[in-house]
């Protein structure tokens, strides 16, 4: 027979007002089971654990019920109490007669009948439970950075200088990511490259860190602490160990044809390339889709030229499988294809340009050498216009819903780079709102209208119209009810930014879940946004959500310190309240593998003796490592063999019984 | 026996009390129910919670012994589809509850005496609203009968 002591908190008149504690000690005592029922102010506090610890001690409990605030609260302090005392703190339940009885109920007779109909669930549901001990898993001392952006190398270089070993993962031939394309950064107005170019390098340097270029994740199996990745090195067809970053093959391959990723499709680049000067790895790639070798078999002129010996023609993909205690994800994002807008002219006429493409226009390394160029006549234009929310902030399937966030910044730094250079040239914005929260933006901005002349105009523009030379660009002035019509020789649209679109491939590889817009979801918005609901993945960047450069350094240096909090543990301990077969009545359906969301059942086979005779059977095994105690197993089981501890069939029939008696 | 009864199910009508069982995932539903008490929201005192890690883990069998035991209403509630902490469980609860629902049709019990619903950590109001409409629609239901255990004292 159990011995169970009841505990009833006043929670000072929290409880106490509203629901007759005396009483409720009173009939706790008549329970079954129950050797010790007692009522007092404050359990919560330090003389309220001492009298569950004594009792404990005294009276021989060997389970306990508290009935107090929520289970949300204070299980964790009483059941630490418990184990103080030495009982194992899994034979405590909470019946939570505050947040569910008191405050919830006027009427005192009421509350007093409910709150004894909670402690009688609990007593019944106590009787049941069963010692349970976490069991403990090692970690494996290494984190892999999945994306080599600002987020992913700030990331790798916290984790490696924290001194754990870091592996960063880039899907394209060099790390950096969208901000090796920008060419200046608001609201400081530094240059982009000179920031982080030196991070590169030092990401390249680093004792702690290894950089897997061109390379991407195929498969993740595991669980925190323990992950499995397989990396998938794609051919790059250049040794990188052998390879002097000379550029001698580059400048002679004969392809051109292809357009340049870097440069957003402005200029051509070669075969074998690397994406821009300064990429790190220096050393260039073969694409085998442009090359002229691997189409035809003739050519083969960057083997010819290579001094170092590095080409090597027949290199084939290689995969790398490694273990992994933290995952950080910072795989960025991309601009909306703009084929959808029409109205626009981009893609119809080459002076309509994304904001990207003008970075790269403005930047001192792009095609025009960061001189303000027309690219359909290379002439210097005389009217730009910058059209933002394309596509932000728009509730139509061709657009996204929200705010892209970083528009309105960099348009305004746009505006007053060309103003700087340009001061004859004329600037208009047309804009649907100007959103500047962050540090010095508000004044940034008004810098651009109020210093540089840049004219803002509240609306939205209808139809940009090639007319000739020109660009017609016909909108509304949504403050005088106005319409506009500006002969510009530049349009440039603020596209939004959406997630990238391998996004939620990789999710389900990582078992992690993506929003409406594909965006990585945070556990928490608040309190948790840089932790993944599966423990021991972590975000940074605008994987999760659009964010600016400040923004993703901060998350990422966050995402960075959960994963070291993580690695710095000798051993994670996991929840016990985990799933269990009962293999003497599982009839090997395996119904339950198809259910749960973690992979944590799989089959096996046992031996036993029935009648003399050795019998192997299939059945169903959990594995308590993955598990994560959900449950849904337990019901879709057929034969019924599989319960949940904590949480069992019994315990919880035993609370509905209790409840409706 | 039988006037007996009858003279019970006058009795009941006049006092008639509903009792109604709520099964509340641990990281939505439950919090949920936690908040509306914070914020000293009122609903009646006929409404029993169950803490469950999830909506998936409700056995549909759960709820047929609440109702043999004399319940007359049963709640659950998990987080919203796509909220679920353990990611896809709501949606196999959503979809056995659809199922379960329409055997409590066939077998003739009014099926406004199961609700289904999403609930989530923040929406204290919903939690307390949901609460009063079941115990309202259930209020003019009547007890249930057809289901309870003849042997329950009740």
């Amino acid at each position: 027979m159990a011995r169970i002591g009841v505990f009833v908190c006043w929670c000072g008149s929290n409880i106490a007002a509203t629901v007759d504690v005396k009483e409720v000690a009173k009939e706790a005592a008549k329970m079954s089971g129950v050797v010790l029922s007692t009522d007092y102010q404050y359990m919560c506090s330090e003389i309220g654990q001492n009298l569950l610890r004594n009792a404990i001690k005294k009276e021989k409990l060997d389970r306990v019920v508290v009935a107090a605030c929520s289970p949300r609260m204070h299980e964790v302090t009483f059941r630490k109490a418990a184990e103080l005392a030495g009982l194992n703190p899994y034979l405590v339940e909470i019946a939570n007669i505050r947040e569910h009885c008191s405050w919830v109920h006027k009427n005192k007779d009421e509350a007093t009948e409910k709150a004894i109909a909670l402690v009688r669930a609990a007593v019944a549901k106590v009787t049941l439970n069963q010692e349970l001990i976490p069991g403990e898993i090692g970690i494996e001392k290494r984190a892999l950075v999945i994306g080599g952006g600002i987020a992913g190398i700030q990331t790798a270089l916290d984790i490696a200088d924290a001194g754990y070993m870091v592996d960063v993962i880039e899907k394209t031939p060099s790390i950096g990511g969208k901000m090796a394309q920008i060419d200046k950064t608001f609201p400081t107005l530094d240059c982009s490259a000179c920031i982080l170019t030196p991070k590169m390098v030092d990401a390249s340097m680093h004792p702690n860190i290894n950089l897997h270029t061109y390379s991407e994740v195929e498969k993740v199996s595991g669980y925190v602490g323990n992950f499995e990745v397989t990396i998938n090195k794609k051919a790059r067809s250049v040794i990188i160990e052998k390879c002097s970053g000379c550029g001698v093959c580059i400048e002679k391959c004969p392809s051109r044809k292809t357009k340049s990723e870097f440069e957003e499709g402005l200029v051509n680049r070669k075969a074998i390339y690397t994406p821009f000067p300064q990429a790190v790895p220096n050393v260039p790639v073969i694409d085998r889709e442009a090359c002229i070798k691997f189409k035809t078999g003739k050519c083969g002129i960057c083997k010819k030229v290579c001094t170092a010996e590095a080409i090597d023609f027949e290199q084939e993909d290689t995969k790398i499988i490694q273990k992994y205690g933290a995952i950080v994800v910072s795989t960025g994002y991309d601009l909306i294809d703009l084929a959808k807008f029409g109205e626009y002219a981009y893609g119809e006429d080459p002076d309509v340009i994304t904001s990207l493409e003008f970075e790269r226009i403005t930047n001192a390394a792009g095609p025009t050498a960061g001189k303000l160029l027309r690219p359909s006549n290379n002439e210097k234009p005389e009217k730009v216009v910058f059209i933002q929310c394309v596509g932000s902030r728009d509730k139509t399937c061709r657009g996204k819903t929200y705010c892209s966030k970083i528009c309105c910044m960099y348009t305004a730094k746009h505006a007053m780079l060309i103003k700087e250079k340009y001061p004859d040239i004329e600037v208009h914005v047309f804009y649907i709102d100007v959103r500047t929260p962050g540090k010095n933006f508000d004044e940034f901005q008004r810098r651009a209208v109020e210093e540089y002349g840049v004219n803002y105009i509240k609306g939205m523009v209808g139809k940009v119209f090639p007319d000739g030379d020109k660009l017609r660009v016909y909108g509304v002035d949504a403050l005088s009810g106005d319409t506009i019509e500006i002969d510009a020789d530049l349009v440039v649209l603020a596209a939004a930014t959406k997630a990238k679109e391998d996004a939620e491939e990789l999710g389900r590889k990582l078992s992690i879940s993506t929003d409406t817009n594909n965006f990585f979801t945070e556990a928490h918005p608040k309190l948790r946004p840089v932790e993944t609901h599966s423990a021991g993945i972590y975000l940074a960047g605008a994987c999760q959500g659009p964010k600016d450069i400040p923004e993703t350094v901060a998350q990422a240096s966050a995402a960075a310190s959960k994963a070291i909090i993580l690695l710095s543990k000798s051993k994670l301990i996991n929840n016990p309240c985990v799933a269990k077969v009962d293999e003497t009545i599982c009839c090997g359906c395996l119904e339950c593998t198809n259910i749960c969301p973690y992979e944590a059942i799989a089959s096996t086979i046992i031996e036993y003796r029935d009648h003399g005779k050795m019998i192997k059977k299939l059945v169903s095994e959990v594995n308590e490592a993955l598990c994560q105690g959900c449950g849904g197993c337990t019901v879709t089981c057929r034969p019924g063999a599989i319960d949940l501890k904590g949480f069992s069939n019994k315990q919880i029939l035993a609370e509905v019984d209790a409840l409706c008696f | 026996m039988l006037l007996e009864s009858k003279e019970n199910l006058t009795i009941d009508k006049e006092e008639f009390k509903p009792l109604i069982v709520a099964f509340c995932c641990n990281w939505c539903s439950y919090a949920g129910a936690d908040l509306a008490g914070t914020s000293r929201l009122n609903y009646p005192a006929n409404i029993r919670i169950i803490k469950v890690p999830c909506s998936c883990r409700v056995n549909p069998n759960f709820v047929l012994r609440a109702f043999q035991n004399g319940a007359d209403g049963v709640v659950i509630a998990g987080c919203h589809p796509g909220d679920c902490h353990y990611s896809t469980g709501n949606y196999f609860a959503r979809r056995r509850l659809t199922l379960f629902t329409s055997l409590l049709n066939y077998i003739g019990i009014e099926s406004e005496r199961l609700k289904v619903d999403w609930i989530s950590a923040a929406e204290a109001n919903k939690f307390a609203t949901v609460m009063n409409d079941v115990l309202e629609k259930v209020h003019k239901l009547g007890p249930n009968r057809k289901l309870r255990d003849v042997r329950w004292k009740r």
